[in-house]
């Protein structure tokens, strides 16, 4: 379990980060989202005890970042957004010197590395230098470093970045396999989409402050003031419009005439919702369809850091 | 005996250094280097007797000037080493997945260090064969040859330290450099100035030599000065006739560099990775 209490970062007078309050449960994969300079990778940073916090603490399993830091290390597996790679190392030697770093015996490691290069789909460029690989290798191979010595918490701050659509389609497949092998996982991505469908729940950050926590489908009903609801008709969307703008909870209508649609944000409740519907139709209005459009992960965060208060 | 072995970073290090081209044209051009000037001293010196005959007292000053020469590689060349092991590694970023494993500070540092001196020490020792040719004239007796590599190496170690602590604690690899080979010069150059202001300070008002801690403080800890007693030990006593202390300059240099280094890995150590219980 990850767990930090009142985590605060100052440099000077700006806040890094400010009175950071997060658990990530085990056996779950907690997805971290933010804007560039939000503070997750300062989070990460002081979870992988490389940063020290100006207030507050973490603890990864129990014991305290602060306290208890080389026990940490042997907890976690971390992989930083940048990372070098050796020059004039190999695939194989690479993984083997983390492998030694961690403690494990010669033996083990040669039992090992295969396996690990196996799962994150490397074993053809086992001895091949590893200033030689690609970017996507590069990545899964500091994956597969980061659980040389098979610690059940991961501290992943943009694994996927910078990767082409396959590299990003295979890394994507590997941290499943690793949730289903059951680690817990802490990931930082701003590919929002792709942490909807891994995460169990969700922290959003901004401004060096957690705005949101929760599972994906909570936050996600935390938006119900900023819903948007689309309704099809069979004619001319023209002539409808006029109807809902009286309605005092509609806001913005968009007019996709070509599609017979009209879409819009609703800011009522679900009863305000059902009779609005029910005037439309005594209205004899043709509809379609009146439906709530789906909102992804993408727009909860554009309409959390827009500055919408959540719970 | 067995950490060492087995240290992660120290047979990467090592793995990584000799895999470089560099290192072994390095060595290649150093001993080229040595082999002309040894060859070209005995050319020289029987071609100007006539006698064809290299005298015992000829070969002593070859030794002396091949080990001074041999001084300066070290000075010259285990700054460029050193200076860069921590933040070559913070500049390639691979520093922070290295200080996120469970190895200690001590272990980084200790490992980056003894790579660096093993190199060196595979240079000083590649030039034996050369410097050996000096027993075949006489004039130098193996102990004193072995003295010279026991204080060669206590330089090394000094050096060594003051780099990777200047490694660790600045960012940049091109700084820290710098800020070594400044080190080396203050070593080398400024103590023998300073030796030489306080010998003649000491010896104002009556022209006699007076007791002089400092200027013997700094004779002790200049390398060149402290090489010339090992030398020519004659030149310990004048040089205690000069500054009236009695102490050996080879004892003091021991002690110093000794604390020095131990110093210097000490605050590597600590400053290699942030203190995460420092603001409670």
């Amino acid at each position: 379990m990850i767990e930090t209490i009142g985590l605060t970062k100052k440099y000077g007078s700006f806040y890094a980060l400010q009175d950071l309050n997060l658990v990530v449960e085990d056996s779950t994969v907690f997805g971290f989202v933010g804007a560039n300079g939000a503070g997750k990778s300062t989070t990460f940073s002081i979870l992988a005890t490389l940063l020290q916090p100006t207030a507050g603490d973490a603890f990864i399993n129990g014991i305290s970042v602060t306290k208890n830091p080389q026990e940490v290390r042997r907890q976690i597996g971390y992989m930083p957004d940048f990372f070098g790679v050796y020059d004039q190392l190999k695939t194989e030697e690479y993984l083997d010197f983390y492998g030694a770093s961690y403690g494990i015996k010669p033996k083990e490691r040669a039992v090992l590395i295969p396996k690990l290069l196996e799962l994150v789909n490397l074993e053809h460029k086992r001895y091949d230098y590893v200033d030689l690989l690609s970017r996507g290798m590069k990545q899964r191979l500091c994956l597969a470093r980061a659980l040389i010595h098979d610690p059940n918490i991961l501290i992943l701050d943009e694994p996927a970045s910078g990767l082409d659509p396959r590299a990003r389609v295979e890394m994507r497949d590997i941290l499943r396999e690793l949730k289903a092998m059951g680690k817990t996982i802490l990931i930082s991505s701003h590919i929002l989409p792709e942490l909807a469908e891994m995460c169990d729940s969700i922290g959003v950050i901004d401004n060096g402050k957690l705005i949101a926590q929760g599972s994906v489908h909570d936050i996600q009903a935390q938006l119900q003031s900023e819903k948007v609801l689309r309704v099809k008709v069979a004619g001319d969307t023209q002539a409808i419009i006029p109807f809902f703008e009286m309605d005092p909870f509609v806001s913005q209508i968009e007019d996709q005439r070509e599609k017979n649609v009209i879409q819009f944000f609703y800011r009522g409740t679900e009863e305000e919702q059902m009779r609005l519907l029910q005037r439309a139709i005594e209205q004899k209005i043709p509809i379609l369809s009146f439906a709530e459009e789906e909102t992804d992960l993408e727009d909860v965060f554009m309409a959390i850091t827009k500055g919408v208060e959540i719970g | 005996m067995k950490t060492l072995v087995t240290n992660p970073v120290l047979i990467k290090e090592l793995k990584l250094r000799f895999r470089n081209l560099k290192s072994f044209t390095g060595i290649l051009f150093y001993l080229i280097a040595m082999s002309i000037f040894v060859f070209g001293f005995i050319f020289l010196a029987t071609s100007l007797t006539g006698s064809g005959f290299f005298r015992p007292d000829e070969s002593f000053m070859l030794f002396s000037i091949m080990t001074y020469i041999q001084l300066g590689l070290i000075l010259f060349i285990t700054p460029a080493l050193t200076a860069g092991t921590v933040s070559s590694e913070r500049e390639k970023q691979t520093l922070n997945i290295l200080l996120t494993t469970s190895q200690t500070s001590f272990q980084i540092i200790f490992g980056k260090m003894t790579s660096s001196i093993a190199f060196l020490l595979l240079m000083i020792v590649s030039g034996l064969p050369i410097y050996s040719l000096v027993f075949l004239y006489g004039g130098v007796s193996p102990s004193q040859l072995f003295f010279i590599f026991l204080f060669y190496l206590l330089t090394l170690l000094a050096i060594a330290s003051i780099g990777v602590m200047l490694s660790t604690l600045i960012r940049k690899t091109i700084v820290a450099i710098i800020a070594t080979y400044g080190a080396m010069i203050f070593m080398a150059g400024v103590t023998a100035f300073f030796l030489l202001i306080s010998i003649q300070v000491s010896q104002m008002g009556s022209g006699a030599p007076s007791m002089s801690p400092m200027a013997h403080f700094w004779a002790t800890i200049n390398p060149p000065a402290v090489m010339l007693t090992l030398l020519q030990p004659p030149m310990q006593d004048q040089l205690q006739s000069l500054t009236m202390v009695p102490i050996p300059l080879w004892v003091g240099y021991t002690i110093f560099y000794l604390l020095l280094s131990v110093a210097c890995i000490f605050l590597a150590v600590k400053k290699l990775r942030v203190n995460m219980n420092k603001y409670k």
